[in-house]
């Protein structure tokens, strides 16, 4: 028997060990009779040890194990959009033909869709030379979303013939002088990162029109963010939100070990949605990965790489895309329960020694990058993080803490008042606003940094006068103050708080938050005022138009209103002066 | 494979028999022991390889030598399932424990259960109307929805999950529920509670029992809910029934889980748990929900109690993670005596919104809803400062919210065992005339339009 096929040894769980064969680490191999798929992990004297992407029961010692001879790789190409994968890239609508509502196993099925044709319009010409990741043509993938076709990293030479017309992935549509054929499907393995040239700074906002995140915690496009929080505060909403609403052109949503419910709402939701950006629906913009809690561990190992592939793909023809993983506890304890499996010594809470590495890995594959073609495309990763309890101090939100640049730490107590997003404004951060302030002057309005300081500046006294308040009650408090804590009041249930499942208030754009933000410091411009003329904080602070000020942010056309509503507050605001 | 019998025991460690040098034997195959008196034991493959075999022993490994015989049935376990499920008493193992005969099988039925494809879920969205107020105003229960009851040591929970069997229906529908409950090392006190409430309400009928009672085997319990769920899932995909299951105690369960992977040596994780009960846990939970075109429905009513009171304990909190959000008893309420003892603030249905509102069950619910958590949280908050400084020093506002707090706790959720409010006019329309209590202006969550059209005394006709 040659070293391509072996036999199996030992089973534990989604663990295999397999004897006779001598694969590469990494190498993909076929299981037991029903030919399941597996990864080679580790290899030990003459023994290959192998995780199951599949559930294992029923197999024996002694049924063969295949080599293939190639890395676990996804299939990239035009129809990647507005699908739906598990976590090693098998299209959920197939599987559920080929073997009904329940996922049963043995079954392949490709990424692609192999038979589909596609309208290829070839933008290089014959006798051009032809570098990596050069686009050869496009595709009009999706009503919103025209796919660049790329020549293959280390693929080069110039162009024999070439030609525009129906094709499907698999067919050729350019050859080189060199006789290399070049279709529009590529694989690439997952675990490598894709090749670019260099990577950029990050100089422009993501934005996801949820106001505390992009006026207070702002993230650049081709940054990373860490939502850590405990179970019912919001990660999955956050997360939610983000797909739907951030600007970027493409979204890969990881489902990582969650509930199978959200997934299926995320499913029927989706396709409902418009984007405020194109007017088009959201889903010609969007890949799906889920891989359940109760789906095979080994592939909820795989499904962060598979996604991130996937994403630096689209990154390579230039365009800005946004990955949210939900969650990468659930990756990390895959890894864990794998690597207790292998009996490998455990690090920190049997985390395997090199949980740490790996997510800084996998988060530095993030980023804005020149690429082959020489275009501009960036990756941001949003990954929320759920610690054991809500204690952050536990390895994986650690880990991730020391990588992301921006934190959104999610607080129990504040879910539990139904203030949402509860993202604690006290203890979040983001490290981009310098590199975002001037794109913030140029767009949105020359004044814009020194007003978000001064909000979260506001909040910061407000947490020190609330320690006081504790002790002896507002009455106490000298009026200034306590119209401090009416300001920071506003902006908390104002500007801060946003229902996700409100029609309106879901999306606010910049500007909105902007001359939003502008209201509240105005509100507390005008009281000052007319505190000092004599007015009574109970009178001013109760003003009828503050509320209408502040209400109408559910009311469609917001933007357009609400500076005829701050005149009127400001004006009721002013004649609490004379009522006096 | 099947009919010959091993001699070849060499170790036994807890509930593990370990054996030396067998023929091929599956991953997961399911095992039969004979005792040298002659008893029989019930066994499955944990691990298996060339030289080795390791079986787990539900029923313990007491009394187990080296002489034993060990036989490999060759199948991985199975549950034989048929409508008679419906009305019957099992043991922990799936056997009659009522005294009637073996079920008959229309087929057998793999216990692990398979996942079910994201892609061919239905979202679940029919609000089940359970008759307690603080659950249905604000941590509404869909069908198809997995909602633990978060409880501890010495805590009415198994009156309210009993209420809820009673109670639960679809608002417009006769559609009744058929109960499937699974006790796990629960007392014999416990089920007997639980069987007189079913037969006095003649809820027994229509109803499937699984019991692994606190003095049967502890291993036993690792697959006591899986028959339970395989017979949900045959009873609500099969045969369109909606299953309400409830099984009781998680914490048990995750003990016995603590056991064998100590037994096993395996590397533990937080507090002794193993590293992979997440994912354990979740091919329970992940068991309910709804399926595209099938009628049936499973809804899940996991109870567990916290150690110590401690939400953070890893089986709360993991199975906090799974669940579509959690009940959580209190004790603090519980001393004050009302019931049910529901504390809404830690509370969460996460599919709520799905199954509330306009054409569900009142478009108000939502903004009702988020204000009666408001102001109660912030009630209680004051609490805490009433108590340092005195009443006196509170404004207007905390003043009312403060009062409100006691009126949501001793009005709203305090209602009787037996009491069966309707969603709109024995909770919607309740709460409005309890909120009438504070002065509309602080009444930020509402609508003005629900407002004009709801609130009591500022509704405009």
């Amino acid at each position: 028997m040659s070293e391509e096929n072996g036999v199996i040894y030992r089973i534990s769980g989604p663990v295999v060990t397999a004897m006779g064969i001598s694969p590469r680490m990494y190498e993909v191999v076929r299981v037991g009779d029903e030919g399941l798929m597996g990864e080679v992990i580790e290899l030990h004297g003459d023994q290959s040890v192998i995780q199951v992407y599949e559930e294992t029961s029923g197999i024996s010692p002694g049924e063969p194990v295949v080599r293939t001879g190639q890395t676990l790789s996804v299939q990239l190409g035009p129809g990647l959009l507005t699908k739906i994968y598990d976590g090693i890239q098998r299209p959920l609508p197939e599987l559920e033909q080929t073997m009904g509502v329940f996922i049963t196993r043995g079954v392949d099925a490709d990424g692609l869709d192999h038979e589909k044709i596609w309208e290829f319009t070839a933008t290089a010409k014959a006798g051009d030379d032809i570098a990596s990741g050069a686009v050869l043509g496009t595709v009009q993938e999706t009503e919103t979303i025209e796919h660049r076709v790329m020549v293959p990293p280390g693929t080069s030479g110039v162009i024999k013939s070439i030609k525009s017309g129906e094709f499907n992935v698999t067919q050729t549509v350019c050859t080189l002088e060199d006789g290399t054929e070049i279709a529009m499907m590529q694989k690439w393995p997952v675990r490598t990162p894709r090749p670019f040239i260099q990577k950029y700074a990050p100089d422009t906002p993501l934005i996801t029109g949820q106001r505390i995140l992009d006026f207070l915690f702002p993230l650049a496009k081709g940054g990373t963010a860490g939502i850590p929080g405990p179970f019912g505060s919001g990660k999955t909403v956050t997360q939610q939100q983000l797909a739907k609403w951030s600007d970027a052109q493409i979204v890969v949503y990881i489902g990582c070990g969650e509930r199978g419910n959200e997934m299926t709402e995320v499913l029927t939701e989706f396709p409902h949605l418009i984007d405020p950006h194109t007017g088009k629906a959201l889903m010609n913009r969007t890949t799906m990965i889920a891989n359940t809690s109760n789906m095979p561990v080994a592939a909820r190992e795989a499904s962060v790489y598979t996604g991130i592939t996937i994403a630096e793909y689209f990154r390579d023809m230039g365009y800005d895309v946004a990955l949210m993983a939900d969650s990468t506890s659930r990756w990390a304890e895959a890894m864990r329960e794998i690597s207790s499996r292998l009996e490998e010594m455990p690090g920190e809470e049997g985390y395997p020694a090199y949980l740490s590495s790996r997510l800084a890995e996998f988060y530095e594959r993030a980023g804005r990058v020149e690429t082959l073609s020489g275009d501009d495309g960036s990756i941001s990763v949003i990954g929320a993080v759920s610690p054991p309890g809500g204690d952050i101090s536990e390895p994986v939100s650690q880990g991730t803490l020391r990588i992301v640049k921006v934190f959104w730490g999610l607080d129990a107590g504040l879910a539990r008042q139904r203030h949402f997003p509860a993202i604690n404004w006290l203890n979040s951060y983001s490290l981009y606003p310098p590199a975002l302030n001037q794109w913030y002057r140029d767009n949105i309005s020359n004044d814009f940094p020194e007003v978000r300081t001064e909000i979260s500046a506001l909040l910061q006294v407000e947490a020190e006068l609330q320690e006081i308040v504790q002790l002896v009650g507002s009455d106490a408090l000298p009026v200034d103050q306590q119209l401090t804590l009416e300001v920071a009041r506003m902006i908390r249930e104002f500007f801060l708080q946003q229902n996700a499942f409100h029609d309106v208030d879901t999306y606010s754009d910049l500007k909105l938050q902007y001359t939003m933000a502008k209201a509240i410091l105005s509100f507390q411009e005008e009281s000052k005022k007319a505190l000092a003329g004599g007015a009574m904080l109970e009178d001013v602070v109760n003003v009828p138009a503050r509320s209408d000020l502040m209400r109408g942010r559910f009311a469609e056309g917001y933007a357009e209103k609400i500076e005829g509503l701050l005149d009127e507050m400001n004006k009721q605001i002013s004649a609490t002066m004379e009522a006096n | 494979m099947s009919g010959k019998e091993y001699r070849t025991i060499t170790d036994v460690k807890g509930p593990l028999v370990f054996l030396n040098k067998t023929e091929p034997v599956a991953f997961g195959e399911i095992v039969q022991l004979r005792l040298s008196d002659g008893t029989m034991k019930n066994g499955q493959v944990l691990d298996t390889s060339d030289d080795q075999v390791i079986v787990q022993v539900f029923e313990g490994t007491a009394s187990v030598d080296r002489q034993t015989g060990v036989k490999f049935m060759g199948d991985v376990f199975k549950l034989p399932v048929s409508t008679d499920l419906i009305g019957r008493i099992l043991d922990g193992a799936g056997r009659p424990r009522d005294g009637g005969p073996e079920i008959v099988a229309d087929e057998m039925a793999d216990i692990i259960g398979a996942a079910i494809n994201p892609y061919s879920r239905e979202s679940p969205e029919s609000f089940i109307q359970t008759g307690i107020s603080a659950i249905d105003a604000c941590t509404s229960l869909v069908r198809g929805q997995k909602l633990p009851i978060f409880s501890a040591a010495g805590l009415p929970h198994n009156d309210i999950a009993l209420q809820i069997a009673r109670q639960a229906k679809l608002v417009g529908s006769d559609d009744d529920f058929v109960v499937v409950f699974c006790a796990m090392g629960i007392t014999a006190e416990e089920y007997n509670f639980f069987v007189h409430d079913l037969e006095r309400t003649g809820a027994l009928e229509n109803a499937c029992l699984f019991v692994n009672l606190a003095d049967d085997p502890a291993v036993e319990r690792l697959i006591t809910p899986r028959l339970a769920l395989t017979a949900a899932e045959y009873l609500a995909f099969e045969h369109d029934y909606h299953v309400l299951v409830i099984y009781t105690d998680m914490t048990n369960y995750c003990e016995s889980l603590r056991q064998i992977g100590a037994a096993r040596e395996e590397v533990p994780g937080r507090r002794g748990y193993p590293g992979y009960m997440y994912t354990d846990l979740a091919m329970l939970y992940e068991r309910a929900g709804l399926v595209k075109g099938k009628k049936g429905s499973i809804t899940q009513f996991p109870i567990l109690t916290m150690p110590g009171d401690d939400i953070t304990h890893p089986i709360p909190d993991l199975s906090g993670y799974i669940t579509e959000g959690q009940i959580v008893i209190s004790r603090e309420l519980h001393q004050k005596g009302i019931y049910p003892p529901i504390n809404v603030l830690p509370s969460l249905s996460r599919l709520m919104n799905a199954g509330i509102g306009e054409g569900k069950t009142r478009e108000d619910h939502k903004s009702v809803s988020d204000q009666l958590y408001a102001a109660y949280a912030q009630g209680r908050e004051l609490r805490g400062l009433v108590a340092i400084v005195g009443e006196d020093a509170l404004n207007e506002r905390d003043l009312q919210l403060l009062k409100f707090a006691d009126i949501f706790e001793n009005q709203f959720l305090r209602q009787g065992r037996d009491e069966d409010r309707s969603i709109n006019e024995g909770t919607l329309d309740y709460a409005w005339e309890l909120l009438s209590n504070i002065d509309t202006k602080y009444l930020v969550r509402l609508d003005q339009k629900w407002i004009d059209k709801y609130h009591p005394t500022d509704k405009k006709e």
